[in-house]
Order: structure tokens, then C-alpha cells, then sequence
């Protein structure tokens, strides 16, 4: 027996969302020759994808000027506002995998339009693996009688980009998941999530980021309500 | 004793977890166990010495992540130091009387190496040669690289450690569940590897349990000509309560390994949630094995980053065309440096079923060593098939080995000995599999007899350098038949005689038989069909000869190679010929709505059939222009989307390809350079990927820097162009300041430039705080503003 560690593990990916896919694209039509070309992109993309994710929980202990969660101390109004009502997290990583960047890197070159296509298709699988390790956790915080807050990533609000570094540090998501970061703190393979989920009898349940709570009302890839 | 010397008579057991124990003593998540070496030496020699009592002959220090990357030089020095010194206190204080040895643990770096990552090959070798000779100076007794879930880097560990120590080494993989590395490589192309490049043992540890990894294992087993080594996990961690549990118990885990030790393991070990009572137990169970004797595997096989490719009764099919011999338009696009244009070639052929491509960039004009390099990265970072490095220049293949990811095939060498004596070695220290042709001093013999001679002397140095027949394929050389009515036969028979007197494979440049005569690839194809039946194993060809697809085909499904003729089948249905219906016309409007509707096919047959009637710029002036402009101001009024817009633009394209072919070789139609890349520390490039292809279609003369480019290069490709306008591309906030330095560069070296500039993070206003000329903030922005600029040149 010995303490807390990570955990990983490999996650079914569900049927993918063509319309989630589209929208990723900046597209807002059904046009044939465009869903012709994204079921081709879908076929290719199949065989490069998988769904692997690494985590570990982690007590959150209040500071006066900080949180501490554990395997860093952070500073973040916008975390602190999620993580309301939350005594632990679990912290996790995901990635649907390199080959899928190969993939994406080939068309570049032979075709943009389904290079574009591809990389949709990575944003639209990397977010549906993250909801399903997601529901998972609630499933699992629901026996013990916990709520989940939503999901919340560096970037997000005013959480530092730079806790990447502490993140990769503490789930040694090189060598459960294949997971690197690099200088600039970008994480290779592209299609890649790191996320801190709150655990606790009061959890928010509700997401306080997302399309509606962004100022940005001429994005094309915002989600018509 | 010298750890081989044992392993050749004895089983080898390794030790177990460090990192799972250490935390069980208190190691905060985060904190680094390589510094516990200096804070805590106490517990790092207990563990040691638990491990060595419990029956290990080897014991790894605790450096699994000791590198420059995460300690200062002093601080690995000193950790280095006292982890070896640890290890060895602790040899010293067992009371097990069996054989001990220290391994310097190498782990992965936790970064990824470029084309997909930001680490540079060559740093990475230089990362890992400081931990390596440290290692050995404070007296390491071999060097274990374990966990390496990444071929490239695997290599690049391999190689450091061959370069900078004379100790044995031993390298463990980590498969996952699919039986294949993170980045996809399969048992065999890594055993290929790293055969070639002379890991005295190779193997497997963690991710999974004995029982999940025993399929890797067999594979290993199957394969490799050196000692096998197994490190398993205690099965797989999960969380009961607040502790984690791993869910192979001591006696279970080994029995399960002692079971792979009866199949042929010779070196065994524990890796993640294995403690000395797992080593117990496994030293115990394993009292009564007797050692299955290493003997060599005769698989000639070349392989890249996901796959090996093994020679046998299958012919091998070598893509011939990445080539400029003959080809005017490949020397064009090598002497401007278009790497798309040979990344397209080798895709082409990869299509078209070849499993290996050749590849060669020799004209005087170039500095081949950088542009054979350059070719084999960026053909690795989009095609898994195994290279064939082409090239007569030594400094040129050495380049290309070193950079190259897998057991690439070398073409080639000869009798000669000044050949055999600068690519021998090159292919004992990289590996490789190497074509020998057979001539030598006195040219090619015209006899089969003579081939042969020349090949047992081939073989024989080549043994001299510790290189055996396995690696070396015999090219015979197919000499044209316009020429000498026996020279087929004289071929024919040395393939033959190869194969059975020798026992060594043989590849052939089939064309040539042909040379000088008419409908060559007639004679190709059944030049090919009798040289497969006399044994070739392998074909360097153009992979869009007919024949050459047919006799290919043919003699796979007549000699039992093709599965229900399953290819054959699918080759021939695709082959059918339809008979020529009378083409429908074609009106200027079908091309236009061809491109509207982003079709690249019928945009380019309709092209084909418009240009027998029509001038080449007038189709462009009046038909392609005004169905681009549609689809953009389409996407201008949001009625096209992105998708469309990139559809459209390739559809476009595709036309421009046959207008040019119609055009007037010397005529040049394009506007003016456009220097295009994504800044330094940024690998996006799918927005800069868009921008190119529409500049494209306006007719820009885009050079396209890539991704991730120095503002240097930036600066000396304008410089050098003299290119009036820059495109720069920048995807995050981390990277804007090295947009901000290459304008600042530009500005200083450049001043005649225009600087546009895009990507998310970017409005105008930061735009103009970096000092751009131009924000845009899409491809058809781009275009416009583009066109603006061009208009405003002094003509």
C-alpha cells in the first residue's frame, strides 16, 4: 500500500458530433461537398485516434492569499470562484494521441481544406474525451456522495498558462500518456487537454466559462444558443 | 566479472520499483527523486540493498530523470556522483553472494523531439551524453535507458551513449496496451533499430503486468539476436480508498515472468509497484530455469518510427522517384528548395504501394548534405514508410543516418574498397541495411560468376566490421539487353545464385534492362516477373509503371503471397479499363462551378479539355479569377464558410497545375515573393497553410519557411529575395515576442519590406504595438491586403 499516485487510463471515445466538428471548422452549412469531405476526413482520422488520460486527486487547502492544491499553489480568482464548495480536485491530462498531428501535418501539405477538416476533427474528439473522463469522476464523486464542478484549465480566466508546467511536473504525463510540453508551453500532441475538476458536497455544477460568458460575440466557432 | 561474459551462461536479475517506494517514504508529489541521492542517501542504499539482497545482479541508480534539463551542471554532477556511490554502499553491504553490477538509469526526457516536439535531435544527444559520461566517470558498470516510449529519442539516448562510454548497454521500451510505443512504434521496428545500432540487451519495461506485456515479449523473442530483458509492472495502480494498489501480487508477478524466462527472457527485473519481495519471489520461482541460449535471427528488415519492413518471400517494392536524374522539374524544385514538391513525390508512391522509399537530392549545384537531411526529416514527419538514403556522398549519408528515425536502408556500396571502407562504418554505428552492388575496381563483371566473387569479398569485409549478411542486400545490377543479348541472363542467374549460394536477399534497379530500347516498361515488367521467380527479394521501380503493378500483382497471387488474391482483386478492379465514352464537352461554366463548388478532379479535367480551345490566361482572366473572387467575397459576406473557401482554393489549384504544364516553360506569371512562416517556438500552421494556398491561387510566388522558424532565416530568406512583402504567423501569446524580434530584425536588415501579420492572438492593436505594417485577420484579408501592396510597388 502506499499514498495516493497517478492513475491512467484508456477511454472509449463516443460516436463522434458532426455538427461539434463543423462548427470547429468555422463552418455553419451541410453543403454535400463539405460533408463528403468530412466523412472522408472521419475515415482517415479513426485508426490515428486514441483516448488516453492520467490524473490524480489532490486535497485543496485555503490560504489567505492562496490555494493549495497539492502539487502547486495558485493564485486565481476565477479557479477560486469555480472550486466553491470543492475540498479536493482531481487533476488530469488527456490527449487523443500523436499520429493524429502526423495526419494533420500529411494534408497540410497534400490538402489544406482537409488538413482544417482533420483539426477539427482533433478539437471536437479531445473535448469528447474529456467529457467522458468527466462523467466518469461525477459518476464515481456521485457514490461518495460528491458533486462535481465543471472542468477548468490553465488559460481559463486568470489561471496562469504557466501551471502547465507544475501540472506535467506532477502527473509525469510524458510517461503515463505520451505528453510533453514544450518551452512556449505548448503541449504536443496538439490535441491535448490538462484540467483541474473540483470535488466536494457543494460543488458548482454549473459552468461559469464557456460561449455565453464569452465577450467575444463574433467568433466563428461560437455555439448559436 | 564482465556483465556479458555472465549473461551468456546465466540468467540476469534486475531490480524493482524505486519511484513507487520512494513516495511510500514520503516523496512529495512534484519533488524530484533524483535529489533524494543527496538528501536522503540513507533510504536510496536501503533500497538498493533490499533489491540486492533479495537476489538482483543489477541494481539501477536513482537517475531515471538526471539531465541538464531539470539540474544545473554541479547539481547533476553531484547527484550522479552520490547515486552511483549509493548503489555501490550498497552492493558492499548485502549479504547476497551472487554477482553485482551498477547501472546508470536513463529515463526519457519528458519532452518530445521536433518534427512534433520543440527538443532538437542533436540536443537531445547532447542532453543525455552529459548524464552518460558522468555515469561512467564515477564508475557505472553499464548503462540502462529505460522507459523510453519514443523511437527517436530512444536513438538519440542509444547513440549518446555509444558515443561517450565504452560500457555495455542495455535499452527497455515502454508498449502500451496496443503493443506499440506512444509514438507508434512496433516491437520489430524498434529491435531493428536498435540491433543495428549495438544495444548488447534489449527489452521491455512498465506501462502493464507480465501477462499483458507477454505479446511484446514474444515479438522480441522472435526477432532479436540479443539477450532479452523484462521489467513489468506489478499489474496496473487503482485507487482503494486512499491508498493505490497495483493488482499483481508478488507471487503471481513471479511466476508470470518465470514463465517468459522458460520461452527465452535472460534478463528480469520489476519496474512500477514491484518491491524486493516481488524480486523474492522471482529469483525463487525461477531457481530451477535453465537458460534458453540467444541465437542470431536471420530477418533482414528496414524500419521506421511505427514499422519494420522484412525482406523475405514477399517482394519489397522501393520507390524510385524521389530522384533529379531525368527529371527537370525535381531539379527545379531542389535548387528552390520546395520540399513540398519531393513530400508529394514520396506520397504519391506511398499510394501507389510502395513500401520503401529511395531517396536522392545529389546535383552539383546543392549542398546535398543539408538537403538529403532536410528531405529525410521532413518526409519522416508525414510518411511512416522506411527510407532508402541515396546518395554516393559519405558525409551526405552519415548526415541522413544520424538524423534519421528507424534502421533506414543505405544505397549503397560496392567492392571498391575505398566504398566499403567510408559506408561500413557509417552502417555499424547507425545501422542500417545496405545495398552492396556487385562491381568493384574493375567494373561490373559480365558474367554471374564474376558478381558472385565480387559479393563474397563484399560480404566478408563487411563481416570484418562487424556487419553481417542480414544487413546487406545484393544488387546484381540489371544491364540493358540492347546492349548484351545475355545480360538479363547473366542477372537472372546471379539473383538466383546469390539467394541460394549465399543465402543473402538481393534488390535490383529493374529499368535498366530496358535502356536504349522502345514501350520500355514491356520489358520492365517482365524482366521483373523473371527475376522474382528466381529469387529477388526486392525492387527498386517506379511505383506508376503498369507493368511493373502488374507483374508485381500477378506473381504475389500465383505464388501464394496474396491472401485470396485479395490485393490482386482490388488491383485489378481498379485497373479495369473503361472504355473511352466520348468525354462530354465541357463550357467555361463547368470549370467555374467546378471551383465554386471546391471539386479538384473535374476543376482539372475541365481545365484539360478547355485548353484545346482556349488560351492558357485567358481561361485564368476569364474563368478561374472570377470563380475565386465569387467564393471570396462569398466568405466575405459570410455566406461561404472556411471549409468551402479551402475546397475552392484547392479546386483552383488544381486548374492552375494544367495551365501551367500548357504555359511556356520560360514564362513566368507570378506577382511577386511572398515570405511566409509561423514564428519561432510556435508549430501551428494550419492558418499560415491557408494564407499560402490563396496567395497561391492570386499569384504570389510564396516561399514558405514553415513553421517554428528562427528570425534569422526569416531575414536572410527576405534578404535574399528581396522579397516587398512578409507574412508572419503566431498562434499564442508565448510565441508573439519572437514575432516582435524578427520584425525588429526585418526593420534593421529588410527596411524595403511590408510585414503583414495574423493568428489568434493578434488584433490590430497589438498588431501595430510589435511594429506590423498590416494586421489581417483572415486568408482573404490577407489576399486583399497582399494585393494592395503589389499595386503600390514601383514597377
Amino acid at each position: 500500500m502506499m499514498p495516493h499516485t497517478v492513475l491512467s487510463g484508456i477511454f472509449p471515445l463516443p460516436e463522434p458530433c458532426r455538427r461539434e466538428i463543423l462548427r470547429y471548422a468555422g463552418a455553419r452549412t451541410h453543403a454535400p461537398e463539405l460533408t463528403a469531405l468530412l466523412e472522408e476526413a472521419l475515415a482517415e482520422a479513426a485508426p490515428a485516434l486514441s483516448g488516453k488520460v492520467c490524473w490524480q486527486e489532490f486535497p485543496i487547502v485555503r490560504r489567505p492569499d492562496h490555494l493549495d492544491l497539492g502539487f502547486a499553489q495558485v493564485q486565481s480568482a476565477s479557479l477560486e470562484k469555480n472550486l466553491a464548495g470543492c475540498d479536493r480536485i482531481i487533476l488530469f491530462a488527456a490527449t487523443v494521441g500523436l499520429p493524429l498531428d502526423r495526419l494533420i501535418a500529411r494534408y497540410g501539405i497534400l490538402s489544406p481544406a482537409k488538413g482544417l477538416m482533420l483539426q477539427a476533427i482533433g478539437a471536437e474528439r479531445i473535448e469528447a474525451l474529456c467529457d467522458v473522463f468527466c462523467d466518469h469522476i461525477r459518476q464515481e464523486a456521485l457514490c461518495a456522495g460528491l458533486r462535481t464542478a465543471p472542468r477548468f484549465s490553465p488559460g481559463y480566466g486568470d489561471l496562469p498558462l504557466e501551471l502547465q508546467r507544475d501540472i506535467f511536473q506532477s502527473l509525469d504525463c510524458a510517461r503515463r500518456i505520451g505528453l510533453t510540453l514544450n518551452d512556449s508551453l505548448l503541449m504536443s500532441p496538439s490535441k491535448s487537454v490538462t484540467a483541474i475538476v473540483g470535488l466536494g458536497p457543494e460543488a458548482a455544477g454549473h459552468p461559469t466559462t464557456g460561449c455565453p460568458s464569452c465577450p467575444k460575440t463574433d467568433c466563428i466557432h461560437r455555439r448559436i444558443p | 566479472m564482465n556483465i556479458l561474459e555472465f549473461t551468456k551462461d546465466n540468467l540476469l536479475f534486475l531490480d524493482g520499483g524505486m519511484g513507487t517506494l520512494l513516495q511510500s517514504q514520503g516523496l512529495k508529489p512534484g519533488e524530484l527523486p533524483e535529489t533524494w541521492n543527496l538528501t536522503h542517501p540513507e533510504i536510496i542504499t536501503r533500497i538498493h540493498r533490499d533489491y540486492f539482497d533479495a537476489g538482483s545482479n543489477v541494481v539501477n541508480t536513482n537517475t531515471f530523470g538526471a539531465s541538464c534539463l531539470k539540474f544545473s551542471r554541479e547539481e547533476l554532477d553531484s547527484i550522479v556522483r552520490a547515486a552511483v556511490e549509493n548503489a555501490r554502499k550498497a552492493a558492499r553491504e548485502s549479504t547476497g553472494t551472487q554477482p553485482k553490477w551498477v547501472a546508470l538509469d536513463i529515463g526519457p526526457l519528458g519532452r518530445l523531439l521536433k518534427p512534433y516536439g520543440d527538443l532538437d535531435f542533436e540536443e537531445a544527444v547532447s542532453v543525455f551524453a552529459e548524464t552518460v559520461r558522468l555515469g561512467t566517470k564515477y564508475g557505472a558498470d553499464l548503462i540502462f535507458i529505460e522507459t523510453m516510449n519514443d523511437s527517436y529519442e530512444t536513438k538519440a539516448a542509444l547513440l549518446s551513449a555509444k558515443e561517450n562510454s565504452s560500457l555495455p548497454v542495455f535499452v527497455s521500451n515502454a508498449y502500451g496496451e496496443d503493443g506499440k510505443l506512444m509514438t507508434g512504434a512496433s516491437p520489430a521496428a524498434m529491435i531493428a533499430m536498435l540491433e543495428g545500432m549495438g544495444a548488447d540487451a534489449i527489452g521491455v519495461n512498465c506501462s502493464l503486468g507480465p501477462k499483458a506485456l507477454a505479446p511484446v515479449v514474444e515479438e522480441y523473442l522472435k526477432y532479436a539476436s540479443v539477450p532479452v530483458l523484462l521489467k513489468p509492472n506489478a499489474g496496473l495502480p487503482r485507487a482503494v480508498g486512499e491508498q493505490t494498489v497495483f493488482d499483481v501480487t508478488p507471487d503471481e508477478f513471479a511466476d508470470d515472468v518465470a514463465e517468459l524466462l522458460r520461452k527465452g527472457v535472460r534478463i528480469a527485473g520489476g519496474c512500477c509497484g514491484t518491491t524486493p519481495a516481488y524480486l523474492y519471489a522471482l529469483t525463487a520461482a525461477a531457481a530451477d530455469v535453465v537458460p534458453v541460449p540467444v541465437t542470431v535471427k536471420h530477418f533482414t528488415m528496414a524500419s521506421s518510427y511505427t514499422h519494420a519492413v522484412v525482406f523475405g518471400d514477399k517482394p519489397v517494392f522501393i520507390g524510385e522517384r524521389i530522384n533529379p536524374t531525368g527529371k527537370k522539374r525535381f531539379r527545379e524544385a531542389l535548387r528552390a528548395g520546395d520540399m513540398d514538391y519531393i513530400l508529394k513525390e514520396g506520397i504519391a508512391q506511398e499510394e501507389q504501394g510502395a513500401h520503401i522509399l529511395d531517396v536522392n537530392v545529389g546535383l552539383p549545384e546543392i549542398d546535398e548534405t543539408t538537403m538529403l537531411t532536410n528531405a529525410v526529416c521532413a518526409l519522416q514527419a508525414i510518411s511512416n514508410l522506411p527510407l532508402q538514403i541515396d546518395t554516393s556522398d559519405p558525409t551526405a549519408m552519415e548526415s541522413a543516418l544520424r538524423r534519421y528515425n528507424g534502421k533506414a536502408m543505405v544505397n549503397s556500396v560496392n567492392g571498391k574498397r575505398e566504398s566499403m571502407d567510408a559506408v561500413f562504418p557509417l552502417v555499424k554505428k547507425y545501422g542500417g541495411l545496405v545495398v552492396a552492388l556487385t562491381l568493384d575496381a574493375s567494373g561490373i563483371p559480365e558474367t554471374a560468376d564474376g558478381r558472385l566473387s565480387i559479393a563474397r569479398s563484399i560480404l566478408e569485409t563487411a563481416e570484418s566490421y562487424g556487419i553481417s549478411g542480414k544487413d546487406i542486400i545484393f544488387d546484381p545490377l540489371a544491364l540493358t539487353v540492347s546492349a548484351d543479348p545475355q545480360a538479363a541472363l547473366q542477372t537472372l542467374e546471379a539473383v538466383r545464385r546469390i539467394r541460394r549460394e549465399l543465402g543473402c536477399h538481393t534488390s535490383l534497379g529493374v529499368s535498366n534492362v530496358s535502356f536504349g530500347l522502345p514501350q520500355r516498361d514491356i520489358l520492365n515488367g517482365s524482366f521483373f516477373t523473371l527475376a522474382l521467380a528466381n529469387g529477388l527479394s526486392a525492387a527498386i521501380a517506379n511505383p506508376f509503371s503498369q507493368e511493373i503493378q502488374k507483374a508485381y500483382h500477378g506473381y504475389c497471387a500465383l505464388m501464394g503471397l496474396d491472401e485470396n488474391c485479395q490485393n490482386y482483386i482490388a488491383f485489378a478492379q481498379k485497373n479495369t479499363d473503361i472504355p473511352a465514352a466520348a468525354a462530354p464537352s465541357v463550357s467555361g461554366s463547368d470549370l467555374h462551378r467546378a471551383i465554386v463548388k471546391g471539386l479538384k478532379e473535374p476543376a482539372a479535367a475541365a481545365t484539360v479539355q478547355l485548353l484545346s480551345s482556349r488560351k492558357p490566361l485567358d481561361l485564368v482572366q476569364e474563368e478561374i479569377i472570377p470563380a475565386l473572387n465569387a467564393v471570396g467575397m462569398g466568405f466575405e459576406s459570410k455566406t461561404v464558410y472556411l471549409p468551402q473557401l479551402l475546397m475552392s482554393a484547392e479546386a483552383a489549384k488544381a486548374a492552375f497545375e494544367q495551365i501551367k504544364a500548357a504555359m511556356p516553360a520560360d514564362s513566368n506569371g507570378g506577382k511577386c515573393s511572398f515570405v511566409l512562416a509561423t514564428v519561432q517556438g510556435d508549430i501551428h500552421d494550419i492558418g499560415k497553410n491557408i494564407v499560402r494556398l490563396l496567395l497561391e491561387n492570386y499569384g504570389f510566388d510564396v516561399c514558405d519557411l514553415g513553421r517554428d522558424v528562427a528570425p534569422e532565416v526569416i531575414v536572410r530568406k527576405v534578404t535574399e529575395l528581396r522579397a516587398p512583402i512578409v507574412g508572419l504567423s503566431a498562434l499564442m501569446t508565448t510565441t508573439v515576442p519572437a514575432m516582435e524580434e524578427t520584425i525588429r530584425q526585418l526593420r534593421i536588415h529588410a527596411p524595403w519590406c511590408r510585414i503583414m501579420v495574423g493568428g489568434a492572438v493578434l488584433n490590430p492593436e497589438y498588431a501595430a504595438a510589435i511594429g506590423a505594417d498590416h494586421y489581417t485577420k483572415d486568408a482573404m484579408e490577407a489576399v486583399r491586403c497582399a494585393e494592395a501592396i503589389f499595386a503600390s510597388l514601383p514597377r
